[in-house]
């Protein structure tokens, strides 16, 4: 897909998409009875705006040299990573019903080895710095492509976040960006430390960086076109809700790690669509 | 104990050396490759100049990226580097990269197999500063790290010899690197670095050293001396500990009446380690002498006095392979 033809999706053809892998994720939880599915649900939103308005990527070509490229720095969050490449066309239905099951290649936490998974994460705090030697190697290269690292609130506690925040700047790196998700918890509940104020840390770093609502659509597009016109390295700092779409999933407490009955995901679907 | 000089180093050179050497081995290979190859990068951590990429910095510092004090950030950069279809080389002391940066050099180089080549500078001894500076541990935590490539050559002509067979092999490497004046021993004309080989560099019956690294040198002297006092001594370098020569190391011992192993690095979990392991696991049992460092961290002082301290000086080793006693 060229960038032009991408630009041009409306914000509700994105939001259809965003249902779309919302719907992808819910089943994938429901083959397995669990996981990952409220930070799934939560980026979303930021997902659909980055894959299928701002990337670069042929899914066809996946080893095109001058793809853009999206580091996932939250291994955890692969189960959105999946309804992404899914939806791409990368990945069938029938292997995304094998999500995070004995022996599948979706695990858990993404692995490189899975098509359209450009690193290894799960142990934090290693995809920006990733991020930036890309960025260099690519910028290098004179190469058109740039760099998109999720990372999460809760790596902002990892040093290593912090020493690639401080290298992209002080390298200027135009062809980097941040989507931080602000989604308030942690594995231990709530974030264990205050992390506040998010956005002043970015910018004392060194970043051009604004902050949206990261389940508004018409926000994050926003967000997007307003910080390309600002020097890089760029970061968009989402506040997301963790299980967007799904209320009963909002309105858990332990919303970290999702373990439902059986019997439950199928109202947890009814309620996805009800909302959309 | 022998008067010996306080007299340190340039930071984590190589000190006293006699007899011939090269300046900045590594550096020199490196500018040699990236006029060869447009794909090779550095990077480093704020250990430029004492990692010697100046030769390479210098003739090609768009290709050279300097992280700053942050480890972490080096390895991490170095690895998407790799991603982006470069080979890079990333170098600075020993001691802070496998201690701080090992999640980064394990999951985002060696899980991935990234063509990263780390050069740990300052091994062992080579570091007056003591236990913070000190990488005494390095070869067996990056030994226990999986697909990672483990070399400790002896001299500047291996060194040389190695950072080329590392860039032209993919996967994620960890090379001891010895930096200012560093000794050649070796003959170019004549010695092959292979990875994975060991390499025996002289023949005799009674004893046989292993050894790797600049330790290698000493072995050879000890050797010497050794057929001097009547003791026919052989020697076996062993320059890659991972993956380990199994095979010519148990030919190796088979030839010889005992062993003694000789490495710059904790007696436990190195070279030394290497070898009975290996030679047990294939019912092969030779008495041995490890030579190597106690576990503990040990203290400030020139290369010469610790080496003598501890043991790892040219008389310690003779005494053990003629006498097949050392006791540090």
């Amino acid at each position: 897909m060229t960038r032009a033809a991408a630009a041009e999706r409306t914000v509700a053809e994105l939001q259809g998409i965003a249902m779309s892998l919302r719907r992808r994720m819910l089943r994938m939880a429901a083959h397995k009875g669990e996981g990952y599915i409220a930070q799934g649900l939560g980026i979303a939103d930021a997902l659909a705006a980055v894959y299928f308005r701002e990337l670069s990527i042929d899914p066809g070509r996946l080893d095109d040299p001058n793809r853009d490229r999206f580091l996932l720095s939250t291994g955890h969050y692969s189960i959105a990573m999946y309804a992404v490449l899914a939806e791409l066309g990368v990945l069938t239905d029938e292997q995304l019903e094998t999500y995070a099951l004995n022996g599948s290649a979706l695990p858990m936490s993404t692995f490189d080895e899975t098509p359209g998974i450009e690193i290894i994460s799960g142990s934090l705090g290693h995809g920006l710095g990733q991020g930036v030697g890309m960025a260099l190697g690519l910028r290098l290269d004179e190469s058109p492509a740039k760099v998109v690292v999720e990372l999460s609130d809760g790596e902002l506690q990892e040093g290593s976040t912090w020493e690639a925040a401080m290298a992209a700047a002080s390298f200027r790196l135009d062809n980097l960006w941040a989507l931080v998700d602000c989604n308030g918890i942690q594995a231990d509940g709530p974030l264990v430390l205050d992390m506040e104020p998010v956005l002043d840390k970015w910018r004392a770093f060194g970043w051009s960086a604004v902050e949206v609502n990261g389940n508004a659509m018409q926000e994050l597009v926003d967000a997007f076109d307003a910080l390309r016109k600002e020097p890089g390295p760029r970061a968009v700092v989402l506040r997301t809700t963790p299980g967007s779409g799904v209320p009963t999933i909002e309105r858990r407490d332990r919303a970290h790690f999702v373990r439902v009955n059986d019997d439950e995901w199928s109202r947890l679907m009814e309620e996805l669509e009800d909302r959309g | 104990m022998a008067d010996v000089p306080s007299r340190t180093g340039g930071m984590g050179e190589v000190a006293d050396v006699a007899g011939p050497y090269e300046v900045a081995p590594f550096g020199e290979a490196l500018r040699q490759l990236a006029r060869e190859r447009s794909d090779i990068v550095g990077v480093t951590a704020d250990m430029g100049r004492y990692s010697d990429i100046g030769p390479f910095k210098d003739e090609f510092p768009e290709r050279f990226f300097n992280a700053g004090m942050a480890e972490q950030s080096a390895i991490m950069i170095a690895a998407g580097l790799a991603k982006v279809g470069k080979v890079a080389f990333a170098a600075t002391y020993a001691a802070f990269l496998t201690r701080r940066a090992l999640d980064f050099m394990a999951i985002a180089c060696a899980h991935s197999m990234a063509d990263v080549k780390v050069m740990g500078g300052s091994p062992g001894l080579v570091n007056p500063y003591g236990g913070t500076h000190q990488a005494i541990e390095d070869l067996a935590v990056m030994c226990s790290i999986p697909d990672v490539t483990v070399i400790d050559p002896c001299d500047a002509v291996e060194l040389r010899q190695v950072v080329r067979a590392a860039a032209e092999t993919p996967g994620t490497f960890y090379i001891r690197n010895l930096r200012g004046k560093v000794p050649v021993v070796l003959d170019e004309s004549s010695y092959r670095f292979e990875i994975g080989k060991a390499k025996q560099l002289r023949s005799g019956t009674d004893v046989g050293i292993i050894s790797t690294g600049f330790m290698t040198a000493r072995a050879m002297q000890a050797a010497e001396r050794a057929a001097d006092a009547g003791v026919s001594c052989a020697v076996l370098h062993v320059p890659t500990l991972k993956p380990f020569d199994d095979d010519a190391v148990a030919e190796f011992a088979a030839d010889v009446g005992r062993l003694v192993t000789v490495e710059n690095h904790l007696r436990s979990r190195g070279l030394g380690s290497s070898v009975i392991e290996s030679l047990y696991s294939r019912g092969q049992v030779v008495p041995l002498i490890r030579i190597g460092l106690g576990d503990r961290f040990h203290v400030c002082g020139s290369q010469a006095y610790l080496e003598q301290l501890y043991g790892l000086d040219l008389d310690a080793i003779t005494t053990a392979v003629v006498k097949g006693q050392w006791d540090f």
